[in-house]
């Protein structure tokens, strides 16, 4: 089975300089059609190819715009009170029983 | 295959509160800033190593200014350039500590280069972070030290000239012909490859510090797309066809294998044999035989004011002095002008039997006021409840508040009688002690004359402060 990464982009912490885009080595980031809350044009993920490099967050100056999942089959499912489904969720670093969903990127705990 | 995350660094903030406004959860850079790249790197290294704890941020003036929002670490700000002075002396103080100095070229090579090239030729333990982006960013593009011949700037519209502005200065070239550093090595934020050997930079001179190898020194190439007035991937291209050929990366020092750790002692073994050489020992250490009352619960802020030349500031010294002696915390903060006679002088004295944050008295408690304009500018800030003495012999009007205990004492005059109107701050001191009624008669009559050293001035210190005392009796 391949295994599926995934690039998690914040939109509205990124503020679309487009480092990621040109540095992704596999051409799988792309400027978003519409344009964020503070009005930057933010940089997407294409939904395929990601080969789980880091390359796009090692280049992202904004700490938090840019998250990189490396198998995202291996991440517990919970459900998304945003999105009103059950998601992959993924754990926050300075506490572990803070989730997030892999899809809105915003916390899943009650 | 095991599951990873690349996210946000332990070591930022979740939200930075301290930046305020809507967008809590991005910087304050400028879109493609170099500064954000190297945050990563640096909050990814801290929380690896585990010394989150541990770690001392000295943020410079420049962009970084603020730093701190971001970083979850302990954090100075330094005044332009400072950060290793800052740096050193916090490192000096807590050994154990991991200091790291985080300057751009404004503040690293121009206003602080004599800082970095002391701190850098003393060895200190510190890690320096230099972010080179060829311009003084947060100013709006002027020549910086590091402007390359020929590169225009808003100070050097025609491009910086030789003749006119000297060349470019190599900081890590310059660091790395001292004896001292350990470690000194240029990197660029460039294409992937170059961001990872600024990585391993970062990592590399953490972990000299952990290892008390001495100081370390990463100069990092960054954009600064605003103040280049290029797109954030144009920067980065310039940076490596244009800039990186000035300033060619690679490691310019590299003892770090050859280096033994440096152990610091602290504190200072000699410390004690200091405190004799210097002749400054308490004076609880030479005044004998007095027993002193319990320590009583006050914060006492005592103001005392007049012209350069009436003791003045040696009143506020001895009164802190004796104080101490007497187990209260004291600060003693003198303000005055060039001169050394004439013109105005005056010291804030705070005597507490808690610690005390700041020496700063804005409402004291007592103003002395030894002239009439010193009275004047300070008269509508003592507390309600306060006390005001001023010199009745000099100052013709008695001061009019009703909310405070005003007593006028003729101390220059009554100085004079004694022998020298010198002397009329201590009889100032006197009245002092008898309205507030913790201190030791005795202690005083030996603490004064350690004090003020001058043999010619002890009988006289001594009768003036009983004079003062019986003043207020007599008032």
């Amino acid at each position: 089975m391949a295994i599926i990464n995934r690039v998690l982009i914040h939109v509205d912490d990124c503020k679309g300089c487009g480092l990621c885009i040109d540095a992704c080595p596999v051409n799988v980031l792309d400027f978003s059609d519409g344009l964020n809350s503070m009005g930057y044009r933010p940089a997407h993920y294409i939904g395929e190819g990601c080969t789980g490099c880091g390359t796009c967050f090692y280049t992202c100056p904004e700490p938090r715009a840019i998250t990189v999942v490396r198998n995202v089959e291996g991440l517990a499912k919970d459900h998304c009170p945003h999105c009103n489904a059950t998601v992959k969720v993924f754990p926050g670093n300075r506490d572990e029983s803070k989730t997030f969903c892999v899809e809105c990127l915003k916390p899943v705990n009650k | 295959m095991k599951t990873t995350i690349l996210q946000k660094p332990a070591s930022f903030y979740d939200e930075f509160t301290q930046k305020g406004g809507a967008q809590l959860a991005n910087t304050h850079y400028c879109p493609g800033c170099g500064h954000g790249i190297l945050h990563k790197l640096i909050a990814e290294a801290v929380s690896d190593f585990g010394i989150q704890d541990k770690t001392v941020l000295i943020s410079p003036v420049g962009c970084s200014v603020f730093a701190y929002y971001y970083f979850d670490v302990g954090n100075i700000q330094a005044a332009h350039g400072r950060a290793p002075a800052v740096a050193t002396g916090y490192k000096r103080s807590n050994p154990e500590s991991i200091v790291i100095s985080y300057q751009g070229d404004g503040d690293l090579a121009a206003i602080g280069a004599n800082e970095i090239l002391q701190a850098a030729n003393r060895g200190e333990q510190m890690t320096v972070f230099f972010v080179n982006n060829a311009i003084y960013g947060m100013t709006g593009g002027q020549m910086a030290p590091t402007t390359l011949i020929g590169q225009k700037s808003t100070t050097t519209p025609r491009g910086r000239t030789m003749q006119n502005e000297g060349y470019p200065l190599r900081m890590a070239e310059i660091i790395a012909t001292l004896e001292a550093p350990v470690y000194v090595e240029r990197v660029m934020m460039t294409d992937p490859k170059n961001i990872a050997r600024t990585r391993k930079a970062v990592r590399k001179a953490l972990k000299i510090q952990m290892e008390k190898k001495g100081f370390s020194f990463v100069e990092v190439l960054s954009g600064c797309p605003t103040g280049l007035k290029m797109t954030p991937v144009n920067t980065k291209n310039w940076i490596t066809d244009v800039l990186s050929k000035y300033f060619e990366p690679g490691v310019k020092k590299d003892e770090s294998e050859d280096r033994e750790p440096i152990i610091t002692l602290h504190p200072d073994p000699h410390f004690e044999e200091y405190h004799e050489l210097l002749d400054i020992r308490s004076l609880s250490d030479k005044v004998k035989g007095v027993k002193l009352s319990a320590v009583k619960e006050m914060v006492d802020e005592i103001k005392i004011a007049g012209f350069g030349g009436q003791g003045v500031l040696s009143l506020g010294y001895a009164l802190a002095n004796i104080a101490m002696g007497h187990n209260y915390k004291v600060s003693w903060l003198p303000s005055y002008g060039p001169e050394m006679r004439g013109g105005t002088a005056n010291c804030s004295v705070k005597i507490s039997d808690k610690r005390i944050s700041s020496p700063m008295i804005d409402n004291p408690t007592v103003l002395v006021a030894m002239n009439k304009p010193s009275l004047q500018k300070f008269v509508d800030d003592v507390q309600p409840g306060g006390v005001i003495l001023y010199d009745s012999g000099l100052i013709d009007e008695a001061p009019k508040r009703n909310d405070v205990t005003v007593i006028g004492i003729p101390a220059t005059a009554e100085a004079d009688k004694l022998g020298s109107t010198k002397a009329a701050n201590m009889v100032m001191l006197g009245a002092y002690a008898k309205i507030r009624g913790y201190l030791s008669n005795d202690y005083v009559k030996q603490a004064l004359p350690l004090i003020i050293k001058n043999k010619s001035f002890h009988k006289l210190n001594e009768d003036a402060f009983k004079r003062g005392m019986e003043l207020v009796k007599n008032s």
